[in-house]
């Protein structure tokens, strides 16, 4: 998206042209300037933390109850491969939320999205709503700098958010359990949080095209956060995926196919491509994302049955690259119609 | 604009392109700044810009007057490369904006309708980002945003946020960005709407310095006529899409003017009686054709005469006012106001004049 931001600008500029102060130097990329202006809007913003402190609030209690546990397991545990990533997947005992797992990985998955539809429902929008919008396309930069911009920013404000998540966890990890996370888990925990940034990545691009369809910002954040309840929350599509899935493979002659077909349905959301990939990759014990014995490896998993990482990563990467193909669609979306779009209201 | 009833705009541009296809009005000054030939653009049937031929040179405010919805801003945005025409073209500092829009946009400075800011930054901190985003260093984008708020007025208030400004302040604060670039062409988009009087006289002399200073060319849009009758050097009559006259005002009110020129002449009053019989004295002088006589102690008389005939009119006036011993209190020939003149053009034209919902 670079490409072209800054092919035009080193065009030289014509004779008949007057020559100015500014005429003659290539301008650094536009989106750029725009991506580092919205970054500090974004960090700078209450939203910003706001969404940190609910964030944090979903994966304090989880892991409170999970290092409780954990302890209590930790002596049977020797020689485990994942004690530590055990933190973000383990079930307390005694708390059972229905179809919602008690655990970090769980509550991250609820919780994050809201990040992605927090800081794209008024990227478009609300320029047009304070009237800057057409101020800043006048400006010598292409238009699609100003769409690219506003996602790399909430990109960037997501990923700080995330990853600020992600060391409070490592950190109380190690103070309460009095270990630290191996190479093999620094490396699940990267990556399962490259996995969550595109995940939110995709809620994000969802935000930014609902801010270029929906003139007004108040409603396409209520359209953004309606679909965020539906989709996210366990209790509401999941359910009904599974219900429908369950209603579909109600012909199944095999076990296999019974949750073969359910689970082709539940996948229809990203949220369920999401839930299996962090699954595998913060789970050696989960060997496989196929059937139904994904969500009973909630225990410390034992020597025997455990993936090393690379192969981990191998049963999720259509998992990855599915997801990266969503976020990427989403936002080719938004960006044609943004550029498309008449300039005034 | 999208408001306007579709039917009108059609049936009219359609009945005027006959004639019009004939005249194909050559280039005054390739060098101008801003020059359009057949600028048109459609939405679907509608017609918003119908073969728009404009010229604006370096040194002068030129005025596009019309009402809302005449295609004003259509017309502003393709000169910024941020629409793009369906026919004819443009060329602004000497390039076409379709094909090289950033080259154009370096180059001009645009105050849009209705002029935003952000609110929770500072007016100093919304220019350097227009700054940024043009390209300037640090450095010199802080000497040169010193410049424009001074030159607008505006180095007060520059570090209080946006939030707190008022519709005036905003429109000079739009002004001081646009100016930030440096540019050699200025296009201002409604600049007065919404601002009281004395902002209005504020801005308008502000922008005669800045012509006068640097040697802009300026092209502002108005549906305020009057309110910049007086600042601009030409104005150009623009309704339904299609420029119906061009030129200073004077020239546009020799064009659109009509059969009559009005002559205002007040007498002392002597009651009902006397202005009777002044009206019957004013009506005997040759050339005047009608005597408009007040119906109220202290308002003027008005002659309507022949054009050529106004001279000779005043003169005779004063003259039987001294040798009959009137108490001659006024004499004045009337000026049309732009307004006059627009909706004279307007009524020429055969366009309709609708009330387009803003």
């Amino acid at each position: 998206m670079s490409a072209n931001a800054t092919a035009a600008p080193a065009t030289p500029a014509p004779a008949e042209t007057k020559a100015t102060t500014t005429a003659d130097r290539p301008i650094r990329s536009g989106w750029l300037t725009i991506a580092s202006k919205e970054l500090s809007d974004h960090v700078l913003s209450s939203r910003f933390y706001v969404l940190l402190i609910v964030l944090g609030i979903a994966a304090l209690i989880p892991l409170y109850f999970a290092a409780e546990r954990i302890r209590s397991l930790a002596e049977g545990a020797t020689g485990s491969p994942a004690v530590f990533l055990a933190l973000f997947v383990i079930q307390p005992e005694g708390v059972d939320l229905g179809p919602i797992n008690f655990t970090v990985n769980a509550f991250v998955a609820i919780a994050a999205p809201l990040l992605g539809v927090a800081f794209g429902f008024d990227a478009v929008n609300g320029e047009r709503h304070q009237g800057t919008l057409p101020r800043l396309l006048s400006q010598p930069i292409h238009r699609d700098d100003v769409i690219n911009g506003k996602f790399a920013a909430g990109l960037g404000a997501i990923a700080l958010a995330l990853a600020a998540l992600l060391l409070f966890v490592v950190g109380f990890g190690m103070l309460r359990l009095g270990i630290g996370p191996s190479l093999e888990e620094v490396l699940r925990l990267l990556s399962w949080f490259g996995l969550t940034l595109l995940y939110v990545g995709l809620w994000l691009a969802f935000g930014t095209l609902l801010s270029v369809v929906i003139r007004r910002a108040a409603t396409s954040a209520l359209v953004g956060f309606g679909v965020w309840l539906f989709v996210a929350l366990p209790i509401a599509g999941p359910l009904l995926a599974a219900l429908l899935g369950q209603f579909l493979a109600s012909g199944a002659t095999t076990a296999a196919d019974y949750y073969g077909t359910v689970q082709w349905v539940q996948r229809l959301l990203p949220g369920q491509l999401y839930g299996e990939a962090s699954a595998a990759l913060l789970t050696p014990g989960v060997t496989s994302v196929s059937s139904a014995d994904l969500y009973k490896v909630a225990t410390l998993p034992s020597n025997d049955t455990v993936l090393s990482f690379d192969q981990s990563l191998l049963i999720v990467w259509p998992h990855l690259v599915i997801l990266f193909a969503l976020m990427v669609g989403c936002f080719a979306l938004a960006y044609a119609r943004f550029m498309r779009q008449e300039v005034r209201a | 604009m999208t408001a306007t009833p579709k039917g009108d705009r059609r049936v009219a541009s359609k009945a005027r392109a006959r004639g019009r296809d004939r005249e194909r009005r050559p280039i005054e000054d390739p060098n101008a700044p801003i020059i359009t030939r057949r600028l048109t653009k459609r939405y679907g049937d509608f017609v918003a810009v119908d073969a728009l031929d404009l010229e604006v040179h370096a040194g002068e405010i030129f005025g596009l007057l019309g009402q809302n919805g005449a295609g004003k801003t259509t017309t502003i945005l393709m000169l910024l490369g941020l629409t793009e025409p369906s026919g004819g073209g443009a060329r602004v500092v000497g390039l076409d904006p379709t094909r090289k829009p950033l080259e154009v946009k370096r180059h001009v400075g645009y105050l849009p309708d209705s002029v935003g800011f952000y609110d929770g930054m500072t007016g100093r901190e919304n220019l350097r980002y227009t700054a940024k985003l043009n390209g300037l260093d640090r450095r010199a984008a802080a000497v040169k945003i010193d410049e424009v708020l001074e030159q607008v007025g505006m180095t007060e208030r520059a570090d209080t946020k946006v939030e707190t400004y008022s519709r005036g302040m905003l429109q000079r604060l739009g002004i001081a960005d646009a100016l930030v670039k440096d540019p050699s062409v200025l296009i201002l988009d409604e600049p007065t709407t919404a601002i009281d009087p004395i902002g209005v006289i504020e801005i308008l002399d502000m922008l005669r310095g800045l012509v006068r200073d640097r040697g802009l060319a300026v092209l502002l849009s108005s549906h305020l006529l009057s309110q910049v009758q007086s600042v601009c050097d030409r104005v150009g009559i623009f309704a339904a899409g299609q420029m119906i006259g061009v030129g200073s005002v004077p020239q546009l009110a020799e064009q659109f003017g009509e059969e009559s020129a009005r002559i205002e002449v007040g007498f002392e009053d002597g009651g009902a009686d006397a202005r009777a019989s002044i009206a019957k004295q004013l009506g005997e002088i040759p050339g005047v054709d009608e005597v408009i006589a007040p119906t109220q102690p202290g308002e003027a008389f008005v002659l309507v005469t022949k054009p050529d005939a106004a001279r000779a009119v005043r003169q005779a006036a004063l003259r039987n006012a001294a040798s009959a011993n009137l108490g001659l209190s006024s004499i004045r020939e009337t000026v049309p106001s732009l307004d006059d003149i627009y909706r004279r053009a307007v009524r020429q034209a055969g366009l309709h004049t609708r009330r387009a919902a803003a």
